[in-house]
């Protein structure tokens, strides 16, 4: 766990070591406001509370993590530095989970930055807090999945790019896995349980359930899964490359 | 210390290594010599656990390498090709982390990333980006990490490729320093390296060991080997030839170079007698005017191509030779 840790300051280092991050946090914060209270209307809805503002995460998030996965795995193998990390004396988890926290962790970071939308919507009027605290949380999750997914297909490539595009087109399928489109097409032909499973893997059904404000705990469980699923992906991928 | 048996690996179709058997102890060290694409870095690879192997196996410190990987990795030191390092970082925030990973914590962590940098002398840089440093000081840094917890076994590609004469100087002095306490292998293009720090030369090609011994015993397949050069004025060359060729330990007597009247002409001993005594004995008697006289002791570039050169090739060699 104490090398979990080390990996983990390091990589949390490196996104700040790069332009990077500040350019992320910034066209992510500039982004949140430009969907919340243009496309929006945030204020002429005249609502005390934050759907709109959390109803545009899962897009956000669908282009913007990849490209904070994309590097986790892509880069180490582009400089050759995964030859070193993996042949340190760390279970290979520990490296998938020290990497995907702290990736994860600057996901939390841009997160956070977007209070001053709260505070608005509390100066403003009495919105239920309780209901944007969860919203936050399971933001938070949902990016956790996001994320999962993306460092798991970055540990596929040396290329980032690849590693984006694919990301991007694999977290598409699971953001509208409960949208028509998905399950039209799967009606026509597949068994009932099968379609229930598709949709039940939806990550707006997921996200709208909870920032609708019922807290249900099986969302938070459906996004925590997901995440040990793909970490689990991810490690058995490394243990791959091993063999080729 | 490090115990290879039948290590094989084969990538698709193609096979790298195939039934390597080597053991290196501690106080050896062995130089991992081979043409380019001979297998020596997915050895290498294999033993530091980096590629699984297809079959065969490899210990390091009694821990097999891939069912025991993480205690055996931690009694290895290891330097990729190329030393990759995280260029963002500082050598000083690179070595601390190496050292936390590593398992020491704290103060013991910043000593031994301190300890590391002055054993390759990377003061000068500690702060500065790795990006930014020359070829010189990133490959010192990635010396640094392998040896940082003082591992009693040491695996590393290529150690002074890309640094100039002074470098290689002290990283050589670096690894016979620690060659007493450790089992040390490195692979190297450089012929001078095996005999400047080797105390063991294992020459691979087609991922097979074509040979295997003290770089003492491979000079001695050379056909230098105990071979006597003269220098001596050009027009004594032809009677010099004949007499030569006629002592009994001498195979062959070959032209080398002439130039300004001066020429210098090679003999070639059967099957590495000494000729030296017969032929400086020859020479006085002679009272031939030579300016130089010398035994070889063999040269590895000649084991080396002998030994790596496929037939193909040779047989080209010897075609556009026949052909002049």
């Amino acid at each position: 766990m104490k090398q979990a840790m080390a990996i983990f300051k390091r990589e949390f280092a490196a996104y700040f070591a790069t332009p990077l991050a500040y350019v992320f946090i910034v066209i992510f914060l500039f982004a949140m406001g430009a969907f919340t209270f243009y496309v929006g209307r945030f204020y002429e809805n005249g609502l005390a509370d934050l759907s709109v503002f959390f109803g545009y995460h899962p897009w956000l998030y669908l282009f913007l993590v990849p490209a904070v996965g994309m590097r986790l795995w892509a880069d180490e193998r582009r400089t050759g530095t995964v030859e070193l990390l993996l042949t340190l004396p760390i279970p290979v988890w520990a490296t998938v989970l020290g990497k995907f926290l702290a990736a994860w962790a600057f996901c939390a970071v841009a997160l956070v930055l977007t209070f001053p939308i709260w505070i608005t919507v509390n100066v403003l009027g009495n919105p239920d807090n309780g209901v944007i605290l969860a919203s936050y949380i399971g933001s938070l999750l949902m990016a956790g999945g996001y994320l999962a997914i993306s460092a798991a297909i970055s540990a596929t490539t040396d290329n980032q790019v690849i590693a984006f595009v694919v990301s991007v087109a694999v977290c598409f399928l699971f953001t509208i896995a409960g949208a028509a489109l998905v399950i039209d097409f799967f009606q026509l032909w597949a068994p009932v349980v099968l379609v229930n499973t598709i949709s039940s893997f939806s990550f707006l059904t997921h996200f709208q359930a909870i920032t609708s404000g019922v807290i249900d705990l099986r969302d938070l469980i459906f996004f925590a899964s997901l995440i040990a699923l793909f970490l689990a992906v991810n490690v058995v991928l490394i243990d791959l490359k091993k063999m080729s | 210390m490090i115990e290879i048996e039948g290590l094989t690996k084969n990538f698709g179709r193609i096979s790298a290594v195939s039934g390597i058997d080597l053991r290196v102890h501690k106080g050896e060290v062995l130089g991992f010599l081979g043409p380019n694409g001979a297998g020596k870095s997915t050895t290498m690879k294999m033993i530091a656990g980096y590629l699984s192997p297809t079959s065969g196996r490899v210990s390091i410190c009694g821990h097999d390498v891939e069912n025991d990987t993480i205690a055996a990795q931690a009694k290895l030191g290891y330097l990729p090709e190329g030393a990759p390092a995280y260029g963002d970082m500082t050598p000083r925030q690179f070595l601390h982390f190496i050292a936390r990973v590593r398992g020491f914590s704290g103060a013991a962590a910043k000593a031994k990333a301190a300890e590391a940098a002055a054993k390759t002398e990377l003061e000068p840089v500690l702060e500065q980006p790795i990006d930014t440093l020359s070829k010189g000081f990133k490959r010192r840094v990635g010396l640094a990490q392998a040896i940082l917890h003082d591992p009693p076994t040491l695996v590393m590609d290529e150690p002074t490729d890309g640094l100039d004469p002074n470098q290689k100087h002290s990283v050589r002095k670096l690894i016979q320093a620690m060659a007493k306490e450790k089992a040390i292998i490195i692979s190297t293009h450089l012929l001078e390296e095996v005999d400047a720090v080797c105390t063991r030369a294992v020459i691979i090609d087609k991922g097979r060991i074509v040979a295997d011994g003290t770089p003492q015993s491979l000079l001695a397949r050379s056909r230098h080997h105990n071979a006597v050069t003269l220098t001596l004025p050009a027009d004594l060359v032809p009677v010099a030839k004949e007499k030569l060729a006629a002592l009994p330990g001498v195979l062959s007597v070959e032209d080398v170079s002439r130039t300004n009247g001066v020429a210098t002409i090679t003999a070639f001993p059967r099957a590495s007698t000494l000729i030296i005594e017969d032929v400086s004995g020859l020479a006085s008697h002679e009272k031939w005017d030579v300016k130089e006289l010398y035994a070889e002791a063999g040269r590895l570039d000649e084991v080396f191509r002998a030994l790596t050169t496929h037939d193909t090739q040779r047989l080209r060699e010897r075609r556009a030779g026949a052909a002049a």
